[in-house]
C-alpha cells in the first residue's frame, strides 16, 4: 500500500492563496487506508482550510469530494463536473493520483495536499513501516522475504555491515537491523546456506536509474 | 450541592467520548463554536475499555490542526471526571469559559442567533 501523510495547513494555505474556488479531492484507495486522504481527511482538511482562510484573510470557497481511485480514468471522470466548476484542485491522493488528475485537466492547477512517503504496511494501529522500494527486480526470495534494499539503511545486498548494535540498525537505532532479521528468518526456514552466495551488483536499470518506468501488458490492451 | 456552572454552555451528550471524531470538533469550530470541552470518564474507568483514551488522542490531534489553522488550541480541551463528581466539572467548565472569554470570539462567527446558541441545560 502507498503510505502518505498530510501536509501542514500553513503550507496548504500558502499553496492555495490567490485562488478562490477550491476542490479538495480525496482518494478512496491507499490514502484512505493510511488515514491521510480519504473522505474523512478531506472533511478535516477542508474545515481547517476554511478556518485558516478566515483567519488569514483569504477568501477560499472550499468544496469536498472523494472518488474511489485518483489513478484510474474511470473514477477520475466522475470528478470531471466538479473539477470544471473550481479554480483549483487540492488532491489528497498520492503523487500518482495528483499527476493523473493534472494530466487530464491541462488548464486546471492541481496541487498535492499530501506528502507521499513510501510503500509499506500497517504494523499496528497508527504505525506504518516501509517494506518495498519498487526496484523493479525483486530479490525477496533470496533473503527470506525481507528486503535488504528497503529495510537496510545502507541497501546492502551482501550484509551485514558490521555496524549494528545488538539487533538494532546503526543508522536508525529505533529500527531493527534488516540483516539480523534476514539471518533469523533464513535460519528459521532452513535456508541459511543462501548467505554463502555473494550477490552480484544489482542492475538498477529497472529502478529509477533506468528512467521513467512503464508497464505494457499486450494481453490486456484493446 | 446547588452548584452552578456558566449559562452560556451547550451540553451535547454522546454515548462515550470515544464516539467523538476529529471531524466533529472541526465542524464545531467551523460553525462558530468559541470553545469545546470534552468531558470523559476517568482514565481506567471507561465502560468501553478505552473510549476516553481514544478521545484524548483525537483531541490532541485536533488541537494541533486548530493551531495550524490559526485558532488557539486552548479552545479545545478534554477533562476526565467521575459521573457523580460535580465539583471538578463546575470548576473546569468555569475555567474553560474564562479561557475562551479571554481568547475572544471564534473568527468564524456564530451560525445562529445568540439566544439559540446559549441554551440553558
Amino acid at each position: 500500500m502507498i503510505v502518505a501523510e498530510r501536509k501542514k495547513i500553513p503550507e496548504l494555505v500558502e499553496m492555495l492563496k490567490g485562488h478562490k474556488k477550491i476542490l479538495v479531492l480525496g482518494c478512496g484507495t491507499c490514502v484512505t487506508v493510511c488515514l491521510a486522504g480519504g473522505e474523512r481527511e478531506v472533511s478535516i482538511i477542508s474545515s481547517a482550510l476554511r478556518i485558516a482562510s478566515r483567519n488569514s484573510g483569504y477568501d477560499f470557497e472550499i468544496d469536498e469530494m472523494t472518488i474511489e481511485r485518483q489513478c484510474d480514468n474511470v473514477f477520475i471522470e466522475q470528478a470531471a463536473e466538479a473539477i470544471a466548476k473550481h479554480d483549483v484542485v487540492l488532491s489528497l491522493g498520492c503523487g500518482a493520483g495528483v499527476q493523473a488528475i493534472a494530466e487530464r485537466y491541462s488548464e486546471k492547477p492541481v496541487y498535492a495536499g499530501l506528502n507521499t512517503s513510501f510503500l509499506g504496511v500497517l504494523e499496528e494501529r497508527g504505525v506504518w513501516t516501509e517494506k518495498c522500494s519498487a526496484c523493479g527486480s525483486c530479490v525477496l526470495h533470496k533473503y527470506g522475504g525481507i528486503c535488504p534494499i528497503t529495510r537496510c539503511a545502507k541497501h546492502m545486498l551482501n550484509g551485514p555491515c558490521g555496524g549494528s548494535r545488538e539487533d538494532r540498525c546503526e543508522v536508525r537505532p529505533d529500527r531493527p537491523c534488516a540483516w539480523q532479521l534476514i539471518y533469523r528468518r533464513l535460519k528459521g526456514i532452513g535456508e541459511l546456506d543462501r548467505l554463502k552466495n555473494i550477490e552480484a551488483v544489482k542492475d538498477w536499470s529497472t529502478s529509477l536509474d533506468g528512467g521513467v518506468r512503464m508497464l505494457i501488458r499486450e494481453d490486456h490492451r484493446i | 450541592m446547588r452548584l452552578q456552572y456558566p449559562t452560556n454552555v451547550r451540553i451535547i451528550r454522546t454515548p462515550c467520548t470515544g464516539k467523538l471524531e476529529v471531524e466533529y470538533f472541526m465542524k464545531a469550530f467551523e460553525n462558530g463554536a468559541d470553545g469545546v470541552l470534552v468531558a470523559g470518564c476517568e482514565e481506567g474507568s471507561c465502560h468501553f475499555i478505552e473510549g476516553n483514551l481514544v478521545a484524548k488522542r483525537r483531541v490532541n490531534y485536533t488541537r494541533e490542526i486548530l493551531s495550524e489553522s490559526g485558532l488557539d488550541k486552548e479552545r479545545l480541551r478534554m477533562i476526565n471526571m467521575g459521573a457523580a463528581d460535580p465539583r471538578p466539572f463546575v470548576d473546569k467548565i468555569t475555567d474553560m469559559v474564562e479561557t475562551v472569554r479571554k481568547l475572544g470570539p471564534n473568527p468564524m462567527g456564530r451560525a445562529g442567533s445568540k439566544d439559540k446558541q446559549e441554551i440553558r441545560p
